[in-house]
């Protein structure tokens, strides 16, 4: 087990290094910053000068061995715009983020995986057709649209939810935190209802295809051969089946909402990453998109990670094969 | 025989498809004594899977058992709930399958899943349960039982894990245990082994045996009653070696001699000419009829069970006289 860990930790290292000079590269062809940092009525002096600050006048490959050593230092880097250190700008939007995708991607995780264990339980049954419905429309409605009729419904019509906003906040290990508050629940609700909703398809589906193929096998025939109640039958035997392909997408799922909540965010105004990212691009703030590009790659990698090590708890088959 | 504690009468399973009923099980009477081991052969699709699903009462949609009677010790199975078979399953009549690495379930530890087999009957502490499913885990023949608990299917060699699955089925010291092909997916040597074994806790416990298999070579080891079922009938049932010396149906005799054991060395093996029919919407009479040698205008109608003391056949020809040693 412990052989199997240092090797995916060497391959995460390389996939990491791979990936910075992918994303510097990319970075520095999109655009020069030089236009945005100087006023187009600065002296030539001043122009000179800038550029030497941030190192601008440097070789490309210098410049990216600059970023790496200050990078292994912990140091990502000032905002352009900002002028703040870049890791201190996205640790405080972060928390926001985080904060909305753990509750929309667990919130399908639990509701969705019985759901789809019903309907793949029942096949036939009108409540699995209920399910299967609302999972295509989950699939088939586009996010954004989603979003700006539930702000309709629940925000101005009902007027039972706030349409924005973090609203109030508690403290815990030094970060505010919406969902600590019933205020904050409030206006967690609907953009994490907006967000769930194509996971919570995604979940459906997997859980129902996955229940079928394991009922018409021989291992749910023996359980009730001798006697198992079709809940322990579920519940023991089924869930923990079909939970190798569901980890593996709960993963993939986790990782891109927390990088693209993009959407989501812009239409709740919701104070995340997202937003911030979007204002970076449009500033050409390099430093911003570089440390936004690695740390959504090492969130990748590291929830792959995981997700393998989770594989190797669930199916002892991999233990010894994984170590290999 | 001594008295039966299961007895099938006119059991019939149709399958409901789109394409039409298929009657997998039309009408199968026999029944079996406690200790007892019976044989139930026939060639795939001849409904002896069935006919054991049908006894379990899992028979999955679109089957359904249409009518007939099944009594586990007197007390009639057809008819019951899901929550009164359940209760019996595992507990008075169990059933093993043909291939273990598909049954046992590949993530859990074959403790779990003998836990979770003790405790669908039995409430008991985690200790006591652990201590039983060691205890029968011996019984059927596996070495230092208690630390294999923890073990998982895989880590099992095939012939082992067939012994672990028997175990679970055998944990509530069943009267009847079905046994579906239990040992095809095995090696020669080990189910010979495995046979012995079946054949010993049989005698042990007083557990009444089905033993469902294709192969007569290996029914007629183990059992002291053979039921020959075809297209979803018993055709021929009688003591084995009374059936094996003295076939009296043409399918019968045409089983014998199609065994490797009977062929001359390098003669091409006999074959039974033509195929199992389809059991959708069979036209009336004699179902072996168009395979059969014998066959006359006669077999266009539905021959009766016909019994003669232990023995009993379905033809209206049986055979007289001696077709094979």
């Amino acid at each position: 087990m412990s052989g199997f860990i240092i090797q995916r930790l060497l391959q995460a290292i390389v996939v990491m290094a791979v990936m910075s000079v992918i994303v510097f590269a990319g970075i520095y062809s999109i655009g020069n910053p030089l236009e945005i940092l100087i006023p187009p009525e600065a002296t030539q002096d001043v122009r000179e000068r800038t550029i030497a600050r941030f190192g601008l006048d440097r070789p490309v490959v210098e410049q990216y061995f600059y970023y790496i050593r200050n990078l292994l230092q912990g140091d990502l880097g000032r905002s352009y715009i900002y002028n703040e250190p870049v890791l201190q700008l996205i640790s405080g939007r972060l928390p926001a983020t985080i904060e909305l995708v753990l509750v929309s991607v667990l919130g399908a995780l639990f509701i969705g995986v019985p759901l789809g264990m019903l309907a793949g339980y029942r096949p036939d049954a009108l409540s699995s057709r209920i399910i299967m419905a609302v999972s295509i429309l989950g699939f088939s409605v586009p996010t954004f649209w989603v979003g700006l009729i539930l702000i309709l419904t629940f925000a101005v019509e009902l007027g039972w939810l706030p349409s924005g906003g973090r609203g109030d906040t508690a403290e815990l290990l030094g970060t505010a935190w919406s969902f600590l508050t019933l205020n904050g629940w409030s206006h967690l609700a609907l953009p994490a209802i907006n967000l769930a909703l194509f996971k919570l398809a995604i979940m459906i589906r997997l859980a129902r295809a996955g229940t079928r193929e394991v009922m018409l096998g021989d291992t749910v025939k023996f359980a009730r051969a001798a006697g198992l109640s079709e809940w322990t039958i579920m519940s023991r035997h089924v869930l923990k089946l079909i939970s190798i392909p569901i980890v593996t997408v709960f993963g993939l799922e986790l990782g891109s909402t927390l990088a693209f909540a993009v959407v989501t965010e812009t239409i709740f105004s919701w104070p995340g990453v997202g937003k911030l990212i979007i204002d970076s691009i449009k500033n050409l703030d390099r430093p911003v998109m570089m440390a936004y590009l690695m740390l959504t790659a090492g969130l990748f990698v590291t929830i792959n990670l995981i997700v393998d090590l989770v594989y190797a708890l669930l199916d002892p088959r991999l233990r010894k094969g994984g170590a290999a | 025989m001594s008295t039966p504690i299961l007895e099938v009468s006119d059991l019939k399973t149709h399958f409901f498809t789109r394409a039409g009923v298929v009657k997998a099980v039309d009408g199968v009477s026999f029944s079996v004594g406690a200790g007892e081991i019976v044989g139930l052969v026939g060639e795939s699709g001849s409904g002896k899977s069935v006919t054991g699903f049908s006894l379990m009462g899992l028979v999955d949609p679109p089957g359904r058992i249409v009518s007939g009677s099944v009594k586990l010790d007197g007390e009639e199975l057809i008819g019951l709930s899901w929550d009164q078979l359940r209760a019996l399953r595992g507990a008075r009549i169990a059933m093993v399958f043909q291939d273990p690495m598909a049954t046992l379930n590949p993530v859990l530890t074959i403790g779990t899943q003998m836990r979770l087999a003790i405790s669908a009957h039995d409430k008991t502490s985690r200790r006591a349960a652990d201590a039983r499913a060691a205890e029968v885990l011996t019984r059927v023949g596996i070495p230092e039982a208690q630390s294999r608990l923890g073990s998982y299917p895989h880590e099992f060699s095939g012939g082992m894990r067939q012994r672990v699955a028997i175990a679970i089925a055998l944990l509530h010291g069943s009267q009847v245990l079905v046994a579906d092909e239990p040992t095809t997916a095995l090696d020669v040597s080990i189910q010979a082994q495995i046979l012995t074994e079946m054949r010993d806790l049989a005698a042990e416990t007083g557990t009444a045996l089905v033993w469902i298999s294709h192969d007569l070579a290996t029914v007629s080891t183990l059992a002291s009653r053979l039921l020959v079922m075809y297209a979803g009938r018993i055709v021929e049932q009688g003591p084995v070696a009374s059936v094996l010396r003295d076939p009296r149906h043409p399918y019968t005799a045409g089983l014998l001699r199609s065994l490797p054991a009977t062929a001359e060395p390098g003669q091409d093996l006999f074959q039974i000419p033509g195929t199992t029919p389809s059991l959708l919407d069979p036209p009336p009479g004699c179902p072996f009829r168009p395979r059969c040698a014998h066959a006359s205008d006669m077999c266009a109608a539905d021959p009766p069970l016909e019994t003669s003391g232990e023995r009993g056949v379905r033809c209206f020809h049986p055979l007289r006289e001696t077709v094979n040693a």
